[in-house]
Formats: C-alpha cells, sequence, structure tokens
C-alpha cells in the first residue's frame, strides 16, 4: 500500500502536527532521493545485460590472445590435431570443430523432421486435452537435466547400439547425437508450435472455404506461412546442441581425432573444455588454448542465435 | 475429394506416430529412473554424507550444496533480471540502446553453459579472488539464469493493461510509484513463474560448476559463501563416470533426487502460473 502522509491523515482521526510533518518530509525524501536512486538501479541492471555479454567475450578473447602470442592462430584454426599434452603440443581446432559439426548434424538429421512433425499434431490435429498431455510431457523433457541423459547414455543407450551396430564401443558420436536430438527437441517444438498457432486464422478459412481439407491447409497454407518460425526454430535447436556439454563430455568416447563416422569415438569442442580445463596448470598454452576453444563455441553460438533472432522476427511481421 | 480425405487420413496417423515416438521415450525415461532409482531412497541416503569413497552412504552434503546455489543464483539473478525488464518495459526509448540490451538478452540465453563456467572461472573464481566458491558459482549461475528471468519478467510486464499506468499518473503518481503499485503487484506472478523455471534449469546444469563451485568430494557442509559445495547434478556425472565401481543403484537414487527437485520446482512454477491466472482481473 502506499505509505504517504495523505493516507496516514486519513487512517487516523487527528494526527500530531509534528508526525504529519515527519510523513510529509518522509514521502518528500521518497520522491527527490529515494526515486532517483532507484531509477539508476534500474538503468544499470539494463547497461549490466550488455556489459555481462561484452565481458564474456571480452575474458575469452583476452586468454585467446595469450595463447596466439606463443602459438599461431593459423595454426589454431586449421591444425588437424589436438595434442595438449605431447611435445611440443599441438592446438588444432579441426578435429573438435569436425566432431562438433558431426554430432549436430547427427542430432538434427533426427530430431528436425521428429519435432516439426509433433509440433504439427499438437498445434493441429490433437484434441484440446491431448494437446495439454503432449505439451506437459515436452515441458518435462525440457526439465530433465543434460547429466541425468548423460548417465542413461552410458549404462543404457550406449550398449544397446553398441550390439545393434556391432561396434568396438558404444561410446560414439551415434550415442551423442541421439540424446541431444532427443534434448533439441522441446525447443524445436516449442518454437515452432509457436510459428503454426500464429498464423492467421483468415489463411485457414479461406483455404476450407475453397474445399481444402485440414491436411491440405496445414501442408500448402499454414506451414509455408510459418516457415519463418519453423527456421527460427531449427536454429535455436541448432544452438542448443552445439553448446551442449554434459552429454556429449559423458558418452561420445572422448577422442580428439578427425572423426570418419558417427559410429566412433571423437569429441566435440564443449567436451573439450569441460574434460581437459581441471588438468591444465594456469597460464599455460593449453589453459588458453581451451579459452580459444571456448571463443570459437561463442562466435558459432552467437551467429546462430543472430539468424534465429532474424528470423523470429520475420516471422513476427 | 475421397482420395483427399484418404490422404489426410495418412498424414494425420503418420504426425500422431511421429508425437508418439517422442513421447514414448520421455515416459521411459523416467519411469526408468523411477524404477530402478526408488527402492534406494532411504532417510539415510537423503541425510548423511557418502562414505566409503562415495560407495555407501548418502548425498546429503549435494543436496545441501544444489539447494545453496539455487537459492545463491536467485539472490543475484532475480533483482537484477526483474529490473533490466523494468529498464524494456517502462523506461526504454526505441533506440540503438535499447536493441543492443535486447540483443544481449537473446545472446546470453545461446551463449553455452561451458562457457559460462569459462567466464565464472577467470572472472569470479581468479581475478576477484573468490575462489571456487558458492559465491562463485551462484553469480555464474546467476548470469546464465538472467535472459529467462529479463523475458518472462518483460512479458508479464507488458501483459499489465497500459490503463493502469495511464490512471495510477492522471493522479500525479510519479512513475517510480506507478510501477511499484500498479503495474508490478500484477507481473509478479508471471514474474515468479519464469524464475522458478529458471531457477529448475539451473539446479540441474552441470557444465558451469563445474570449475566454480562443485566440490568433487566434500562429506560436510560449507561454512560460508566461500567454501566449496557439492552438487547433485556435478556428484552425479563424478559416480557415473570418474569413480569406478559405484554402485548403479546409488547413481540411480542420485539421478532419482536431482529429477524429483527440478520437477518438484517445475510444478511449484505450474501451480503459481495456474492459481493466478484465476484471480487475474483483465
Amino acid at each position: 500500500m502506499p505509505n504517504n502522509s495523505s493516507e496516514s491523515i486519513a487512517s487516523h482521526a487527528e494526527p500530531r502536527r509534528s508526525e504529519a510533518g515527519m510523513l510529509a518530509s518522509v514521502t518528500r525524501w521518497r520522491r527527490k532521493i529515494g526515486e532517483p536512486i532507484i531509477e539508476l538501479c534500474i538503468r544499470l541492471s539494463g547497461i549490466l545485460v550488455v556489459v555481462f555479454v561484452f565481458l564474456i567475450f571480452l575474458f575469452l578473447l583476452r586468454d585467446s590472445l595469450s595463447l596466439f602470442r606463443q602459438y599461431p592462430l593459423r595454426r589454431f584454426l586449421f591444425g588437424t590435431a589436438w595434442l595438449p599434452i605431447s611435445e611440443p603440443p599441438q592446438f588444432g581446432v579441426v578435429p573438435l570443430l569436425l566432431g562438433s559439426i558431426y554430432v549436430t548434424l547427427g542430432a538434427i538429421v533426427i530430431c528436425v523432421p521428429l519435432g516439426v512433425g509433433s509440433a504439427m499434431f499438437i498445434a493441429e490435429v490433437a484434441p484440446k486435452h491431448l494437446k495439454n498431455v503432449l505439451k506437459s510431457l515436452v515441458e518435462i523433457l525440457a526439465s530433465i537435466p543434460s547429466v541425468v541423459l548423460g548417465f542413461l547414455g552410458i549404462i543404457w543407450l550406449a550398449p544397446v547400439l553398441r550390439n545393434t551396430f556391432h561396434l568396438s564401443t558404444g561410446m560414439c558420436g551415434l550415442t551423442g547425437s541421439l540424446l541431444l536430438a532427443f534434448m533439441a527437441l522441446p525447443t524445436i517444438i516449442s518454437i515452432s508450435e509457436d510459428a503454426l498457432i500464429s498464423v492467421p486464422r483468415t489463411y485457414r478459412e479461406a483455404a476450407f472455404g475453397l474445399g481444402a481439407t485440414r491436411w491440405q491447409t496445414l501442408w500448402r497454407i499454414v506451414l509455408p506461412s510459418a516457415s519463418s518460425g519453423i527456421l527460427a526454430a531449427v536454429m535455436l535447436g541448432i544452438g542448443r546442441v552445439v553448446g551442449e556439454t554434459m552429454v556429449v563430455l559423458m558418452v561420445t568416447g572422448n577422442a580428439p581425432v578427425i572423426p570418419r563416422s558417427l559410429l566412433q569415438p571423437l569429441r566435440t569442442l564443449t567436451a573439450t573444455i569441460a574434460g581437459e580445463m581441471g588438468e591444465t596448470v594456469g597460464g599455460s598454452d593449453h589453459y588458453y588454448a581451451l579459452f580459444a576453444v571456448g571463443l570459437v563455441l561463442f562466435a558459432i553460438t552467437f551467429t546462430i542465435n543472430l539468424v534465429a533472432d532474424l528470423f523470429l522476427r520475420r516471422a513476427r511481421k | 475429394m475421397n482420395g483427399a480425405k484418404l490422404r489426410q487420413q495418412i498424414a494425420f496417423s503418420v504426425l500422431g506416430a511421429i508425437t508418439l515416438l517422442i513421447v514414448v521415450p520421455i515416459i521411459l525415461v523416467i519411469l526408468y529412473i523411477i524404477i530402478n532409482g526408488a527402492g534406494s531412497i532411504t532417510w539415510q541416503f537423503l541425510t548423511q554424507a557418502p562414505r566409503n569413497g562415495m560407495k555407501a552412504g548418502g548425498i546429503f552434503p549435494a543436496i545441501v550444496g544444489t539447494i545453496l546455489l539455487v537459492v545463491g543464483t536467485m539472490l543475484f539473478a532475480l533483482p537484477l533480471g526483474v529490473l533490466s525488464a523494468i529498464y524494456l518495459v517502462e523506461y526504454a526509448r526505441d533506440d540503438l540502446f535499447t536493441r543492443m540490451i535486447k540483443l544481449s538478452v537473446v545472446n546470453l540465453s545461446g551463449i553455452p553453459s561451458i562457457v559460462y563456467g569459462l567466464f565464472g572461472f577467470t572472472a569470479f573464481v581468479l581475478l576477484l579472488h573468490f575462489g571456487t566458491s558458492l559465491l562463485a558459482g551462484s553469480l555464474t549461475l546467476g548470469i546464465m539464469s538472467l535472459p529467462v528471468i529479463i523475458t518472462a519478467s518483460k512479458e508479464a510486464l507488458e501483459s499489465v493493461p497500459l490503463t493502469y499506468r495511464e490512471i495510477s499518473l492522471s493522479l500525479g503518481a510519479t512513475k517510480w510509484q506507478t510501477i511499484r503499485y500498479c503495474v508490478l503487484p500484477y507481473a509478479i506472478p508471471g514474474i515468479l513463474t519464469g524464475t522458478v523455471l529458471s531457477l529448475s534449469r539451473a539446479a540441474g546444469e552441470t557444465a558451469p560448476i563445474l570449475f566454480t563451485v562443485a566440490a568433487f568430494y566434500l562429506p560436510r557442509l560449507p561454512h560460508s559463501a566461500f567454501d566449496q559445495v557439492m552438487a547433485l547434478p556435478y556428484h552425479l556425472y563424478v559416480i557415473a563416470t570418474q569413480v569406478p565401481n559405484i554402485p548403479l543403484s546409488i547413481s540411480f537414487a542420485t539421478a532419482l533426487v536431482l529429477i524429483a527437485l527440478v520437477f518438484l520446482m517445475n510444478l511449484v512454477s505450474i501451480i503459481l502460473r495456474a492459481h493466478y491466472r484465476k484471480k487475474r482481473l483483465w
């Protein structure tokens, strides 16, 4: 409740003069000094968000530059071997980058059709009560911590895949791709569903009026109209997959070699940082190299998010 | 026309099958963990420290550690997130700077969790000399939770009708009084829902706490904000991959406790949303 003087006068039948005067001065103080302070805090908080992004970039850049003073940038970007503790060490990011790309492509091939398909089902086909159940289930999936899925990958999925494909180990790219696809589904489903729902009703009514079936309307009218939003969903899904750490650290076998197929062990950018950071000596080349890997990751996800944001903006128009 | 109807039947069946292909694994995963983990959840498991190289005993320090981390994250991220949202909705003009803030929020939400871990390590652990500590971990998780809190708060503030503000201002209230008494109270449900949701994510995160707070094995409770703690997700990672010969039942039970904690927070958020939606005035 507003705690100003006029109200307290109303609540006390006959306030003493000094009390009313004191309250008035408190109110004045609040307006003259309290409010500018709060408004300053509000403005500062707005600025702080920008500062954080900037700082994250700056810290990554600073430590990456420390590496590039010792180790040429060209050999980092195009080097085909990641051998951080051999003598001399090699910090070629290509195997890790390819590891990330393989796992991501694998995951996207699996989860985009599934995600968009089920978004279409949830948005257009399912009756209302079923829709709510399905949406809650997707929310449940979104909230399962990645380390739990990684754990299930180790004890359940990896052995299953090893036996199915007769592999020497189930800890391989495919295990990671499958789990990451599963994890990216909620992102893809919920954003695609939003895109489908926000297609104007008049589009549908016009199509129905021309005698189109619900499926024809969905496939030829609604889906193309929602394409920007669905593309944004796919981009954000890719961003999620590229940045995911624990699952790939736990199940992809941690072999920093150039992958030839998804059925062999590999290692991603994220898993390299998580796996090796604990073993490095602060200030060593290896330590700085991990920040350079972080910078590469930052650049990739930054670009993906910018593109996704662009698609979302276009979808809103 | 019959052909078109048939095609619709087939297409919808395919879409239904796809949805089933997603839904069934979700249910299986949850059931699998509950069935394998529930048997090992005892009072001792929840209230004792790990013993015998984590092969026996409980996970009490990890539960406490995760709860403390969530509280620390909230203390940092909630005020900051709400204030930034207030700035974006109530103060910001449509200029370059505002666009930069919005873009920063988008990008913060896309930065991989492990990069937050790297940042937290250099900024809080090393540069500010917090060491591997509850404080450093909470700040790292806090920055990570910011975008979700800001987005949710922004939506909640924007959904308060403009007339509320106009009436308050026309009665002579200042801008802050208007926000404080006529906008914020109605936006609080939405803000809380988003906050609890983002905190439930923070509770399950492992990568950002790897180098900023998590202790491999620390069978006691922290003494201060500058102390390390064990945390449930990191503990599960450790016993699943780093230490050999841990009984599977302990890993499953840990996973179950972690999932239960996260679901409980989600449930709170859902109940909040449902409760306030009923009381909504517009």
